[in-house]
């Protein structure tokens, strides 16, 4: 075993976000009329800082008595400055190295984040979910990878390996992990989130957006499937690249959910180009 | 119950004949249980006139429950005469600094090290104890319940509500309600007002049915766009809020130090006008005054 989920939390403790965010909030901090909406903009749009705000707000240094989904629910209840500072010391570690050992590319890794958070937070107004939940689709869909970014910077000669097995046998990523590593992406950002108390919904949907078919979600609202699906949608716009080419067919309970196969629903979603420039723009320095 | 107020000022001391009738300290309340326990809320400058007419009670046990960390809560903590005094038995609750992740019983030590202070945190003759408070905890002190909500400021902030024979006394310590970050004409309006209101409905029902509430009033109506974010409420919102939680008596505090005893007693007037102040079932509102001391 290359990786033990135990000491995951530990590692990512110390892990740096990426340039463009840790850029941006420096920037943004340096300024005394720095409008809190900026902020937060730039920190829900990098899966590190996002993660650890999550973090952060659900830890026992706040003990509240309700989950927090995302980190405008954060800013309404421990404030702006809090958050603000949080960043700070986020940004204080450093920035997450644009390559890698494992040949990683950071960037288009964000891309692909982004592009995903982007697609199920549409999906989620698509399934009729209530705007102000449609931002935890979009949470989960920037967080569902982050176990790789655990990978790339912790094992990087492992995560290798498993990116050249998986593109060179044409397999699945997290299937070629699980058999080499004995664990894969999915495990290890499903359990971080665990660990750290995030929402169960945002947990279950991190651990299972390869197998949403897995047990059930508490809300049952979709996430799960909506990350799943966003996840080939993207794929299919080939937007970004987190290091799995292979588009996957809708298991059962993704077709049912949308009524329709991934063919039927990007049709459904029209032309997302649109979108995709949005999301990109937050991959620039 | 009963309580006394020994600061009411924010942000820093303003002594000097502008001052003599609501008092130039900073932050401090003592709050007695009905079995005479000492609870005191905020260790500004009042603390240390407070801690001159302890001497007849010692040894004491003193609880102190401090809302936030900024300079104008904390600032009398070391000169607090019952520290020093072996038998004396004092415990300071408070929330731990989540940036820093270093509990509450950094704030003394810190204020105390070297560059700041002559006497260290660890030469104290009083037996000390720090206890980190998470949000909605309760702490029993004697026959006094003490629960905690966190309120928005530019740092954590514990309200406090304490509960005693059926009687309620709550202080917010700093507290600006939440507003939208965001323009009407955002995307993001709507969901953002919906959070700050839930979270609006919940520190009401933090307040409700108090006896007293003695509530951050900083700010003129008038003042506030300009301070918007500083983490302090308005006239207009304090009253607003009182009314809405069915609080019985209010006393408006963190005093600005600009302000006289003739300006704050021209802008309560003129917010009391403005609000229409005294209308049936009101709650009965007042100015915090340095010395004031009450049975609840």
């Amino acid at each position: 075993m290359a990786i033990n989920a135990e000491e995951v939390p530990g590692l990512v403790e110390r892990m740096p976000a990426f340039p463009q965010g840790v850029t941006k909030v420096l920037d943004l901090a340096s300024r005394p009329e720095c409008a809190p909406k900026a902020l937060v903009q730039v920190i829900e749009h990098d899966p590190v800082m996002t993660m650890k705000v999550l973090k952060l707000v659900n830890s026992a240094y706040f003990g509240l008595s309700r989950p927090i989904n995302s980190i405008k629910h954060g800013v309404v209840y421990v404030g702006i400055n809090t958050i603000k500072n949080l960043a700070l010391s986020i940004a204080a570690i450093g920035m997450l190295p644009k390559s890698n050992k494992a040949g990683f590319d950071m960037n288009q890794f964000l891309t692909h984040s982004l592009g995903v958070a982007s697609v199920a937070k549409l999906l989620a107004t698509h399934l009729g979910v209530a705007d102000k939940d449609a931002t935890d689709f979009f949470v989960a869909g920037l967080l569902h990878d982050f176990g790789k970014v655990v990978l790339a910077q912790f094992k990087p000669e492992e995560f290798r390996l498993c990116l050249d097995h998986a593109a060179e046998q044409e397999r699945s990523l997290h299937e070629v992990e699980r058999e080499t590593q004995g664990i894969s992406h999915d495990e290890i950002g499903g359990r971080l989130a665990e660990a750290w108390k995030l929402p169960p919904a945002l947990a279950h949907a991190i651990h299972h957006h390869h197998h949403p078919e897995l047990g059930a979600e508490e809300a049952n609202d979709g996430m799960c499937e909506a990350v799943f699906a966003a996840n080939q949608i993207v794929r299919s716009l080939g937007f970004g690249d987190a290091g799995n080419h292979l588009i996957a067919d809708f298991p059962p309970s993704v077709s049912e959910r949308f009524g329709s196969d991934l063919s039927g629903l990007m049709s459904a979603l029209g032309d997302l180009s649109g979108e995709m420039e949005k999301a990109r723009l937050f991959t620039q320095l | 119950m009963r309580f006394k107020f020994w600061g009411v000022r924010g942000s820093i001391p303003s002594p000097g004949p502008k001052t003599v009738h609501y008092g130039g300290n900073t932050t401090c309340i003592e709050v007695r249980g009905d079995n005479n326990e000492l609870l005191i809320l905020d260790s500004g400058t009042g603390i240390f006139p407070l801690g001159q007419v302890l001497i007849p009670e010692f040894p004491l046990k003193a609880h102190i429950f401090i809302t936030h960390t900024h300079w104008d809560h904390i600032q009398g903590l070391p000169l607090f005469l019952p520290i020093f005094v072996a038998g004396n038995e004092v415990t300071i609750h408070g929330a731990a600094d989540p940036i820093t992740q270093r509990g509450i019983g950094e704030v003394l030590s810190r204020q105390m090290e070297y560059a700041y202070f002559p006497v260290r945190e660890a030469e104290l003759n009083a037996r000390m104890a720090y206890l980190d408070m998470q949000e909605g905890q309760d702490v029993l002190v004697g026959g006094v319940n003490v629960r905690c909500m966190l309120l928005n400021h530019p740092v954590l902030n514990f309200g406090y509500r304490m509960e005693c024979g059926g009687k309620v006394f709550i202080f917010t310590g700093d507290h600006e309600w939440p507003y939208n970050i965001y323009n009407p004409d955002d995307a993001e309006y709507a969901d953002y007002q919906q959070m700050a209101d839930e979270q609006r409905s919940r520190v009401l029902d933090f307040f409700r049915g108090a006896d007293v509430l003695v509530i951050d009033t900083a700010y003129t109506d008038a003042e506030y766009p300009k301070r918007k974010g500083w983490g302090h409420g308005t006239f207009a919102s304090s009253i607003e809020a009182a009314r809405e939680a069915g609080v019985k008596r209010v006393f408006l505090t963190h005093h600005e130090p600009t302000r006289s005893d003739t300006d704050l007693d021209a802008v309560f007037n003129e917010a009391k006008k403005t609000h229409g102040v005294g209308r049936d079932g009101d709650p009965q509102f007042e100015l915090a005054q340095e010395g004031l001391m009450l049975e609840i």
